[in-house]
């Protein structure tokens, strides 16, 4: 099933255009990565999807239904720029921010002591936000945003402000949430955030979609058929089937190559030609990272 | 709905939690009628001890006859001026008055000699004794004797009578009218800036927190924006029924204890004297929460007042407080937020100087007219003038108006709003308002 289908949105402001028919579809218990430069328009997509603000054009469907005002409940937020009243206790301002999404005071209460208890936290009940370090407020407001559990959660650069050890913990909510039903929309820059959470992306440009799919179709997508090799000796291969991108000495005598494959040849058709000439170490694939991706997609849309 | 309930009791715990509120509800009570009759105090003091002020008097015309009266005392001299001058500089007297020889008709080159700039009134003071006794010099030269001239002066006070429109004659105390208008006109010209501002700053502490966002995908901005005003408003009642409670209670403590009496329990005692016949008295007595409530009944005006006073209050409150509410969600401090605040407080500000310039001086005149139906000067106006009794079409027409006011600059303020408490280091100016107040949704 899928958990948000958007259709041609477009939303354009005084003097420029945010969304230019941006359509993707986020798969029901993925996590879905979004990605883009900065101003490329996410933030937008982000709020429109909350109804922050309305688009022009185009529909939006969650869960098969149109976006509508009662679903604000099902809907879990965390913007990029975190904020808590100062002055509130922890408690307090849990529970009236679980209230504004549709919880009752009791229900409320009553989840808010398993996750109190699950981060460690109960004694901060009446802290006030002021006096809590950002980290300690991050782990708040993460509470306030998955507290209702919510069946569409919104991340938007989650990890930022945490140390290694949260940002671990973080990792294992979202990933039992993702296991519990949940389905997962991160918009981020982190890269390696991408590479080991995401199971599918969309990357937006200059208020476009440019790319959208599970990761490793993408990956398998941007491979170019190259080799990294770790061998002893130097090697000399034909240029007509292969092309040695770089060459160089990592220890005595052993080489590491980048080798690409120009024609129909296998991978193995690669390492029977090599061991005839050498001793080889070692052989992967080069497969591009998000990373990579990103950047060549960006920049080849700067170039057009 | 839900969700503007759920607001407005935040932000109406927020408040009346803290400990600010807690004190400024119980002091400014105290603080007030202590600051008030502090002033009278020392005002009194003074007078007191001022005493009288010695005035030496060259006549080189030898006609005016200066009496001493309450204020002043004349001290005559002889010699020329300047003699007069250097003595007059070794002395502690308060002036040296100088009067030439004279034509009648032609009183000129009087001259007050002092150290200090002397007040303006008691130049004044001077001025009419002067001419009082010049007027009594000429009458003298028609040959009009001392006793006529006191025969034709006539001293009235003037009682005023208010006709009512079925006949009836009201003893209009306009000193205390005009008091009653004073007061209460300030009071809601404090209270609308004052609560008005505490909504500026909470948006802007919502927008400048980050909160904003996570609130806004909850609830729609406009209720947001306007359970935050009617939470305010709540305490703001809250703080003015606690103010009004504590206030009475604390003068009709006082009086007590200075042995006066308010004027309904006098009124009560006079109608208990002239019950002679004890049976009655007793009865009464015994009916006497019937006649509180008969007495509240013939005290309408009070409650009139306390009605419209609330409904002035929450009016002008709403319609203000809607435009600081957009003013903060437009700017990302405080300091840049004065731009706009100045011409959201200016009529507010003309309405205060309308209320001592027209309302109070001519409760009835056309000016006081004009402030009192524009919703944007009519809280403070039409308040100036409840004790004086506004025609019932003018009050109502007024009370429309700010109802149609209010719900014009919340439609205003909501559009702007919406748009400003998502924008972050946007210079904002007026077009950039407009553009925001256009923006389809």
């Amino acid at each position: 099933m899928i958990a948000l289908s958007a259709k041609n949105v477009t939303k354009r402001y005084t003097n420029h255009l945010a969304l230019d028919e941006v359509t993707l579809q986020v798969p029901e218990r993925s996590i879905y990565g979004l990605l883009g430069p900065n101003g490329a328009g996410k933030t937008t997509f982000i709020r429109i999807i909350n109804q922050i603000i309305n688009a022009d054009q185009g529909e939006i469907t969650i869960f098969n239904e149109p976006l509508q005002e009662k679903h604000i409940g099902r809907i879990g937020y965390l913007p990029e720029e975190r904020g808590l009243y100062k002055k509130l206790k922890v408690g307090e301002q849990l529970l009236y921010l679980a209230q504004l999404k549709g919880m009752s005071r009791a229900e409320a209460l009553e989840k808010l002591k398993v996750w109190l208890t699950r981060f460690e936290i109960k004694d901060w009940w009446n802290k006030k936000v002021e006096d809590l370090s950002k980290g300690m407020a991050q782990k708040v407001q993460f509470i306030s945003t998955v507290l209702h559990e919510p069946k569409l959660v919104i991340l938007d650069e989650p990890f930022s402000g945490f140390d290694p050890v949260n940002a671990q913990l973080i990792t294992e909510e979202i990933l039992a949430m993702r296991d519990k039903g949940a389905t997962i929309i991160f918009s981020t820059h982190r890269m390696e955030t991408v590479e080991e959470l995401c199971d599918h992306i969309a990357l937006i440009n200059k208020s476009k979609k440019i790319l959208e799919g599970p990761k490793k179709t993408i990956k398998d997508a941007y491979k170019s058929n190259t080799f990294k090799v770790e061998h002893k000796g130097l090697i000399r291969l034909s240029d007509e089937k292969y092309e040695v991108q770089d060459q160089h000495l990592l220890e005595e005598n052993l080489y590491h190559s980048t080798i690409r494959i120009r024609g129909t040849a296998s991978p193995n058709q690669l390492i029977q030609d090599l061991i005839n000439q050498t001793e080889i170490h070692g052989f992967v694939e080069k497969i591009p990272t998000m990373s990579e991706i990103f950047i060549s997609l960006v920049k080849e849309e700067a170039v057009v | 709905m839900n969700k503007i309930w759920l607001i407005m009791q935040r932000e109406f715990l927020n408040r009346v939690q803290k400990k600010s509120f807690l004190i400024a509800t119980i002091l400014v009570p105290l603080i007030f009628p202590a600051v008030i009759g502090l002033m009278v105090l020392i005002f009194v003091k003074q007078e007191q001890s001022a005493g009288k002020t010695i005035v030496e008097v060259l006549d080189e015309s030898g006609r005016m006859n200066l009496e001493d009266n309450d204020k002043f005392d004349f001290i005559s001299i002889q010699g020329n001026l300047d003699q007069a001058k250097t003595a007059y500089m070794h002395t502690n007297d308060f002036a040296l008055l100088y009067i030439p020889s004279f034509e009648l008709n032609q009183p000129e080159g009087m001259t007050l000699y002092t150290r200090e700039n002397p007040s303006i009134r008691k130049i004044d003071d001077l001025e009419s004794i002067l001419e009082k006794r010049l007027q009594d010099l000429k009458l003298e030269q028609f040959n009009i004797d001392k006793e006529t001239l006191k025969s034709l002066r006539a001293s009235i006070s003037l009682k005023s009578v208010n006709l009512s429109d079925t006949g009836e004659e009201k003893d209009s105390n306009t000193g205390m009218l005009y008091i009653l208008g004073f007061v209460l006109g300030v009071l809601i010209y404090m209270f609308v800036l004052i609560y008005g501002m505490q909504i500026m700053l909470g948006v802007i502490e919502e927008k400048t927190s980050k909160i904003v966002e996570v609130i806004v995908s909850s609830v729609k901005p406009f209720q947001l924006m306007m359970g935050k005003i009617l939470g305010i408003a709540s305490v703001g009642l809250l703080q003015f029924s606690i103010w009004a409670v504590l206030i009475s209670v604390l003068s009709t403590a006082t009086l007590n204890f200075f042995d006066l009496k308010m004027p309904q329990q006098q009124a009560m005692e006079q109608v208990m004297n002239q019950v002679n016949d004890p049976e009655m008295a007793e009865a009464m007595q015994q009916n006497n929460q019937v006649f509180e409530v008969l007495k509240s009944v013939n005290e309408i005006p009070y409650l009139y007042i306390v009605f419209n006073f609330a409904f002035y209050f929450l009016g002008g409150y709403l319609l203000y407080g809607a435009l600081f509410a957009a003013v903060g969600s437009a700017v990302d401090s405080q300091q840049e937020a004065q731009q706009f605040t100045f011409p959201i407080t200016l009529p507010l500000i003309i309405a205060y100087f309308g209320l001592f310039m027209f309302i109070l001086n001519d409760p009835n005149s056309t000016a006081s007219f004009w402030f009192s139906i524009i919703p944007f000067t009519s809280p403070v106006a039409m308040v100036g003038r409840l004790g004086y009794d506004p025609p019932l079409w003018q009050l109502i027409l007024s009370q429309v108006l700010l109802v149609g006011g209010f719900i014009f600059t919340t439609w205003i303020a909501g559009r702007i709003y919406r748009v400003g408490i998502l924008m972050h280091g946007t210079k904002v100016n007026y077009k950039v308002l407009a553009k925001w107040f256009m923006m389809k949704n």
